[in-house]
């Protein structure tokens, strides 16, 4: 038995502890708003947050997550209202939409960690999550504006 | 009015590749009868095939054409909305069942490809809102015993002269009771409110939430998950396996041969793929067991050097070029491509004793369910297919064998449950119906005063279509349409031009991405005519200006991306531009690269594009089109090839077939010229422009040639 949380529920699975957290999350629980691109750590679009780290979950054994916190993109917001939700929906930012969960998740880090991140601090951040579709010019235009909706007081 | 004669023809000459579809009629036949979208919503007023009212003023709008990101899913309820004169707050979608109604109304099919989805449903759609408009203001009148004609309707309402309302909702149960109109009159463009204006995607909140359902996602009751071992090579057997490991694995249900491998069929993904991995194959491997892509470039160089099959012929060219006071030869080379979507394939079946149920995410809804009726043994009207969210298609998801759809069915035969089948993006990438690998040999000539007199491209690469169903596109051609699109119809004014085409047999599925032939016609051709700018001593905007004076809508492009690029303007030391334009799907575009090479390696700073796609439709989504087309282009131009060696393809996952990253991907802008010509495409128009901007704008930076993608700066000449 594996116990953890998992965007502020508990949960108790019997899984092999060295299955990766990403297939835990989408086939036992069916939080399927993570995705799979890659399975080795190369495309970002797995991305959830373990206690508030970006990880990487295709290559996290759910192991890992033992008795730690897991977010993922279903728990950003309870209603859409992250500034980044916000920002992503101004700029128009999806495409197909496959990456964009994980490209919210590496987001939503570098956000809280440096509320006015400059050009380079998203480049840093966000290099790990590709975007086949090439949106990368409008989620660096959204970043920008989600630092300054929160800066202005847009942040719950 | 009527356009759709006019855009038959044209797209005809343009667009072969996927109006293939309109033999289709011969491979499928009889006529199939399954019910329009379900209705789910309680909706009441269901004038059409594309529309349904609820009496909660809810407004669905059924979407014939794949969501891929290219903004289908917005583009198509706009057009109808804005006849419908809806609510755009109201306004919802939902993917169209299979169904003949459906039809791409030029291809005679379901499909979504050759970047024709808007121009496609331009008058369709709007047909669709305005004949629903009208029931609802009979509907109204008839209520307030009123003359239609004195009747407004705006926003989802229907007023009258004294502003007296009744909403859409209120009137849908009356207006189901109203005969559609024989005939509609459609707004003049002067008149749109919705149509030309850069309204936000209607898809974007389910996907930033978690929420969107791609196939991957898909889960039914009792559905397990299969992985499938392919063959390393292509054309591949299972000679005998192994399962022994394998059987006895957690959560396994069944292993078993498929034509396509040993499917392992389990509870979870997981568990499906360890198991896979875990089972011993004995494989014949067939021809392809020796095949090596160095190889086959090195016989297609050996075969441009020998004539071949005519497409175009002006003027003499061999005598011009015997003449030529200057001349110059160039071989341009471009390798496979994989479309690498960022989902891998999926497919989840439930198949019955009677009936096959498919979810997927397809670009080819039409030919899918043939293929998929063929392998379950069903007819065609007994098998319905589910149309997801696509992670990407870029053309693979319309594949004329539907491998990835029927090889699910046989799973779920073998299975004997329901299941989807999920490739790993290891299995996707070898997957095969690569852009086909491509050689241009370009041979040309310029006078004593600099003005081009002579081209000769020849062309050696496979043909997309032969083998398919499409094969009879090429009849009486002796070669792929397909092949040398974008170079046939060469705009440049040069006297003596030809162009040939060598098509190459090679055991490797090829077929479209995202430009189909244009991805390499258009980097061959705008390179080219920029080494003959060069051995002109112009400047290559200007020469290329000069050439295309019969081209207006080109000339247009191509000057408003050097005039916003600031073309001869002074740049920071060690950056240049590059510049090129062409015409594909019905649009023309133009771009400016500015580049710069650092120890060999090539940094692109920024992109300039400009587009012409005709009357648009919504200017945002055109513009991510461009932004994205500009990036998936400059991807393959600087990262991607894959090669192969004993039969093997040397490329796994995006380590070894990169995709443009946040960090490299450069500035770009886009410009789109006012146009009230017939619209064009946009999702491929964007791509072909960018290998040749940037390897032009290589040259200016470092006076070497690129002519071999991706960039290598050690290759360049
Ligand atoms: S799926 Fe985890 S990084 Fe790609
Ligand atoms: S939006 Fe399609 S991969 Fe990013």
């Amino acid at each position: 038995m594996i116990s953890f949380s998992v965007n502020r529920q508990g949960v108790n699975l019997d899984v092999d502890p060295s299955t990766p957290l990403l297939w835990v999350l989408r086939d036992n629980l069916g939080l399927t708003g993570t995705k799979y691109g890659c399975g080795m750590a190369q495309c970002g679009a797995c991305t959830v947050h373990l206690n508030g780290e970006a990880v990487r979950s295709c290559v996290a054994p759910v192991s890992r997550a033992a008795g730690k916190e897991v977010t993922t993109i279903e728990g950003l917001s309870p209603d859409m209202s992250h500034p980044l939700q916000r920002a992503w929906i101004a700029e128009d930012v999806p495409q197909c939409g496959y990456c964009q969960s994980g490209q919210l998740m590496s987001a939503a880090v570098l956000l809280r960690e440096n509320p006015r991140p400059s050009d380079d601090d998203i480049d840093q951040a966000m290099t790990g999550n590709i975007c086949r579709c090439g949106t990368y010019p409008r989620i660096r235009k959204a970043i920008h504006r989600a630092a300054g909706l929160m800066s202005t007081g847009g942040a719950k | 009015m009527s356009t759709l004669q006019m855009e038959r023809r044209e797209f005809l000459r343009f667009s072969v590749a996927v109006s293939g579809g309109l033999l289709i009629g011969l491979y499928l036949p009889g006529a199939d009868r399954l019910a329009v979208a379900e209705d789910r919503s309680g909706s009441v007023f269901m004038p059409n095939a594309f529309l349904r009212i609820g009496t909660d003023e809810r407004v669905t709008v059924i979407v014939n054409h794949s969501e891929m990101g290219q903004g289908v899913y917005t583009a198509l309820p706009m057009l109808l909305a804005e006849e419908l004169d809806a609510d755009w707050n109201k306004v919802a979608y939902e993917s169209a069942p299979v169904d003949p109604k459906y039809n791409h109304p030029v291809f005679g099919m379901q499909i979504t490809g050759g970047s024709s989805s808007v121009w496609s449903a331009f008058e369709q759609y709007r047909n669709a809102g305005a004949a629903a408009r009208a029931m609802l203001i009979a509907a109204a009148a008839q209520r307030w015993n009123a003359d239609p004609a004195t009747l407004r309707a705006e926003s989802g309402v229907v007023l009258d002269g004294t502003n007296r309302k009744l909403s859409y909702g209120q009137l849908a149960e009356a207006a189901a009771k109203m005969t559609p109109p024989a005939k509609v009159t459609l707004k003049d463009a002067k008149a749109f409110k919705l149509i030309g204006t850069p309204v936000k995607r209607l898809d974007t909140p389910e996907k930033i939430n978690g929420k969107a359902v791609f196939g991957i996602d898909v889960k039914n009751p009792g559905m397990l998950t299969a992985v499938v071992a392919r063959a390393p090579v292509f054309g591949g057997k299972v000679k005998s396996f192994d399962d022994s490991q394998a059987r006895s694995m957690p959560g396994v249900r069944k292993i078993a041969a498929v034509p396509s491998g040993v499917a392992v069929v389990a509870d979870s993904f997981w568990q499906a793929k360890v198991a896979r991995d875990a089972v011993r194959i004995d494989w014949d491997e067939g021809e392809m067991h020796a095949f090596s892509t160095s190889q086959m470039m090195q016989q297609f160089r050996e075969q441009a050097k020998s004539p071949a099959k005519s497409v175009r012929r002006d003027g003499d060219p061999d005598a011009a070029l015997a003449q030529a006071a200057k001349k110059i030869e160039a071989v341009y080379e471009v390798p496979y491509l994989s479309h690498l979507m960022m989902e891998p394939l999926n497919c989840a079946v439930d198949l019955r004793a009677d009936s096959c149920e498919i979810w997927t995410g397809t670009q080819f809804q039409t030919v899918d369910r043939a293929a998929a009726a063929k392998a379950a043994g069903l007819p065609n009207e007994k098998v319905q297919i589910h149309t997801t969210f696509l992670g990407g298609g870029f053309g693979r998801r319309a594949t004329p064998q539907s491998d990835f759809v029927v090889e699910a069915v046989h799973v779920a035969k073998a299975a004997g449950v329901p299941v989807k089948v999920v490739w790993t993006r290891e299995d996707d990438m070898q997957g095969g119906w690569y852009r086909p690998a491509f050689l241009h040999a370009i041979v040309g000539s310029v006078d004593a005063s600099g003005n081009p007199v002579s081209w000769r491209s020849r062309l050696v690469g496979q043909s997309i279509m032969s083998g398919t169903m499409f094969e009879s596109m090429m009849k009486g051609k002796e070669y792929d349409p397909a092949s040398v699109e974008g170079v046939d119809d060469l705009p440049y004014e040069i006297p003596n031009l030809a162009v040939e085409s060598h098509q190459a047999e090679v055991g490797v599925p090829v077929q479209w991405w995202r430009s189909v032939g244009h991805s390499h016609t258009g980097f061959a051709t705008e390179c080219f005519i920029d080494e003959l700018a060069a051995l002109a001593h112009r400047d290559p905007y200007q020469f290329r200006r000069a050439l295309l004076t019969k081209h207006p809508r080109h000339l247009a492009v191509l000057d408003l991306a050097a005039q916003k690029a600031g073309w001869g303007k002074p740049l920071p030391k060690g950056r240049a531009r590059g510049i090129a334009v062409h015409f594909a799907f019905e649009s023309y575009n133009a771009q400016v690269a500015e580049v710069s090479v650092t120890d060999g390696k090539v940094r692109v700073h920024r992109i300039v594009s400009a587009v012409d796609c005709g009357h648009y439709v919504n200017p945002g989504i055109i513009a991510a089109q461009l932004e994205g087309g500009a990036i998936f282009a400059a991807s393959a131009a600087l990262f991607q090839e894959l090669t192969f060696e004993n039969g093997r393809l040397q490329q796994t996952n995006f380590h070894t077939f990169p995709v443009m990253r946040m960090n490299e991907c450069p500035e770009i802008e886009t410009h789109i010229v006012e146009s009230n010509e017939k619209s064009g495409g946009i999702g491929e128009p964007g791509v072909p422009c960018t290998a040749p901007a940037i390897a032009n704008a290589i040259f200016a930076a470092t006076g070497k040639r690129v002519r071999k993608l991706p960039i290598r700066m050690t290759e360049a000449v």
